[in-house]
């Protein structure tokens, strides 16, 4: 029986040098979930999940994989997990059936099945016409369908990908997390690192990080709701203006533009943002038309993440 | 039991995929193919060229059958001009030429019993037996024709030698017309597959790093020596089809001779590049960037042309040369190759190079694949 937590971390550190890219980061992802890693650029996705793949040694922390630890145990580990990596690391010299097959030889399927598998993948991820183009000349969206084709071919219960869909076009993009859902329903743990808030809100469990920190964590509904600002929409002219002038007071989070309306995140400490800016800004909200909506998963990272910055 | 078998074939299953993948990525790498024909085809055109130097030290060996005080000066006189040194000395001619085959010794002086009556008759005094095969050794000798017999003629003993005739009959065995192509064409293949095996592998592991498919491979149940030993196999293939370029070429231009038995040539050489290829995995795992390989890999390979004997005789460099050609494969290597080609020698004969070329590469692989880390850092 599997356990019900996939993967536990605790005060996962790596440092490299002085700098510290993962910093005491401690999570829970449950088995047969869909997981998300959000940040931005830098923040330390890549390196949490080389660190619970056991491709790089923790500097300090624990970190514990379908109940065994890593790094000790990764040996053990390597034939239950798939992963995906952000760069495309197949063969691009090497069509996508040698591809395939390659990778079926090195996780030791037998011949057969291995090419019943091979043959299934092919269909599943529509690379059949495809399947003696060279890796290296198919386009993004492809790669990464060969790239999970092969991460999935030994049915592995775990699976990690790192960024992989930050090549692809947003209608593939809903096709390969169509993907993603039928293999949680098979039974597999997913984890999955990204940029785009479409993507995170899918997702059953979500980590914001930022600077190699946890900012926040938990569904995205949850994170939505626990947010600690309210947000406003305000319409009118002059939306640049009024954000600049908005932006200086402590009390505001942020404020971006968004078309015709200017989105504000105002900080709890205030009860009634209508009122407040209504009484603070009097002059600027003249004409104006101010909603609190509900928050979006947008809201919540730019939150999380706004914090750190200052 | 059972958990044994299974577990060795999937091993060689493993090593067999990373196998398949290798030959199939060089396969359709047409400039490294292209290298792999061109390269022993100018080197060899290239070197079909003598290359001369002086000589000094060759080690050779003595049979005195006259055990007189005229043997003794003549020993005397020879060892003065610094050419040859005095390493073994035998009852037979017939063993001397024995220690010729297996490479003991360069060279034999056969001293006859009636040397004084040949003095008396303005005969050679005495006879060399050569080891033709490598050209400098064999001029070098041939230059003793006419040494000064200094000790001998101030003992008295051949006042009235006339200097004119040459003091000894010469018997070259190997190479009798002194062709340099036939010592530098095998001394060739241990140049060339040190150049192409090492290159090769050398960058073997780097460009996976460098591409990014190390990240996958490593998250792989792949054992590093399977990778290894997977990643090397592919390129014993490309090294016997440079020899057969080398030797066939070889012999169809300039006549260079296979004398020894095929089967020995072929285990040689396999042991050969084996342990080529075991240096440049080594190299691989040490290197960070394919130009750092590649200067490890000239490194390696400018030793390996100066100090194996491939230009000059290990004989006649300073002892720290001789060191450092000791620890290098294709010192060895060259060794076994022209002792097989020229001189018919067996393995046996050999075996003293044949075991530390097999131990460099048992031992250069477990290095190899205890430096090489499944991960990241
Ligand atoms: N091997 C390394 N040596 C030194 N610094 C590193 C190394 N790997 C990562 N870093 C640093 O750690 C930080 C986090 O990197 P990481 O790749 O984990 O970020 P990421 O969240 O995956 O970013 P991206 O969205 O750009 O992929 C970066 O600042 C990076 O420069
Ligand atoms: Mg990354």
């Amino acid at each position: 029986m599997l356990p019900d937590i996939a993967i536990e971390t605790k005060n996962l550190t790596r440092r490299f040098g002085d700098f510290t890219a993962v910093d005491n980061v401690s999570l829970i992802i449950p088995a047969k979930t869909i997981y998300g890693f959000l940040g931005p650029n830098g923040s330390g996705k890549s390196t949490c999940m080389r660190l619970i793949t056991g491709l790089l040694l923790p500097t300090s922390g624990s970190i514990r994989v379908l109940g065994m630890n890593i790094p000790e145990q990764t040996e053990s580990l390597r034939l239950r997990i798939g992963y995906m990596t952000q760069k495309f690391s197949l063969y691009d010299d090497l069509s996508v059936i040698e591809n395939l097959r390659f990778i079926a030889q090195i996780y030791n399927l037998d011949f057969h099945l291995g090419k019943q598998r091979i043959n299934e993948q092919l269909h599943a991820y529509e690379l059949d016409q495809r399947s003696t183009r060279l890796a290296g000349s198919l386009s993004g969206g492809q790669r990464q369908r060969l790239a999970l084709a092969c991460a999935t071919l030994h049915k592995p219960e775990l699976l990690v990908l790192d960024e992989p869909t930050s090549a692809v076009d947003p209608e593939n993009r809903r096709d390969f997390w169509e993907k993603l859902f039928d293999l949680c329903d098979q039974g597999t743990t997913i984890l999955v690192s990204t940029h785009y808030m479409d993507e995170a809100e899918r997702c059953h469990g979500l980590a914001i990080l930022e600077g190699g920190k946890k900012r926040a964590d938990g569904s995205p509904n949850q994170l939505m709701k626990d947010l600690g600002a309210q947000v406003v929409e305000i319409g009118g002219d002059n939306l640049r203006q009024l954000k600049q002038q908005l932006i200086a007071d402590t009390n505001v989070v942020s404020a971006a533009q968004q078309g015709t309306h200017l989105r504000v995140l105002i900080d709890n400490r205030i009860e009634h943002p209508q009122q407040w800016l209504q009484q603070t800004f009097a002059e600027l909200m003249q004409n104006r038309s101010i909603n609190i909506v509900r928050p979006s998963l947008e809201d919540v990272f730019v939150h999380c993440t706004g914090e750190g910055r200052q | 039991m059972f958990l044994t078998t299974r577990s060795t074939l999937n091993s060689l299953q493993r090593m067999q995929a990373i196998m398949v993948k290798e030959l199939r990525q060089l396969s359709r790498d047409k400039p490294t193919f292209a290298m792999i024909v061109m390269i022993p085809l100018i080197q060899l055109l290239l070197f079909g060229f003598a290359i001369n130097t002086n000589v000094r030290d060759l080690s050779v060996a003595l049979v005195d059958q006259s055990h007189s005080e005229i043997a003794r000066a003549l020993v005397a006189d020879l060892t003065a001009t610094q050419v040859v040194h005095f390493v073994k000395t035998y009852q037979t001619p017939d063993q001397a030429s024995k220690a010729i085959t297996r490479g003991e010794v360069r060279a034999a002086l056969v001293i006859p019993r009636d040397i004084a009556q040949r003095i008396g008759d303005e005969r050679p005094l005495a006879q060399w037996l050569i080891d033709g095969s490598d050209t400098m050794v064999g001029s070098a000798l041939l230059g003793l024709r006419n040494m000064p017999l200094t000790t001998l003629n101030s003992r008295g003993f051949a006042t009235n030698f006339s200097t004119t005739k040459p003091t000894f009959e010469m018997s070259l065995f190997y190479n009798p017309q002194r062709v340099a192509a036939i010592n530098i064409v095998p001394g060739l293949v241990g140049v060339i597959l040190t150049m192409t095996m090492v290159m090769f592998t050398s960058a073997a592991l780097v460009r996976e790093r460098e591409r990014g498919n190390l990240e996958l491979l490593i998250t792989t149940p792949v054992k590093p020596m399977e990778l290894m030993i997977g990643k090397i196999m592919p390129y014993v293939f490309v090294g016997f089809i440079q020899l057969a370029i080398i030797l066939g070429l070889g012999n169809i231009i300039f006549d260079v001779p296979i004398n020894g038995r095929i089967d020995h040539l072929f285990f040689a050489v396999l042991v050969f590049i084996s342990a080529s290829l075991t240096l440049g995995m080594l190299i691989s795992t040490v290197a960070q960037t394919q130009l750092q390989a590649m200067q490890l890999t000239v490194f390696i390979l400018i030793p390996s042309i100066l100090l194996s004997g491939f230009m000059f005789p290990y004989e006649g460099m300073p002892a720290a040369a001789q060191w450092i050609a000791e620890s290098l494969p294709a010192t060895h290597f060259i060794r076994m190759i022209r002792g097989i080609v020229l001189r018919g020698a067996t393995l046996m004969d050999l075996w003293p190079d044949l075991l530390w070329l097999a131990g460099f590469t048992v031992i250069g692989l477990i290095v190899a694949a205890k430096r090489f880390k499944k991960r990241l850092d």
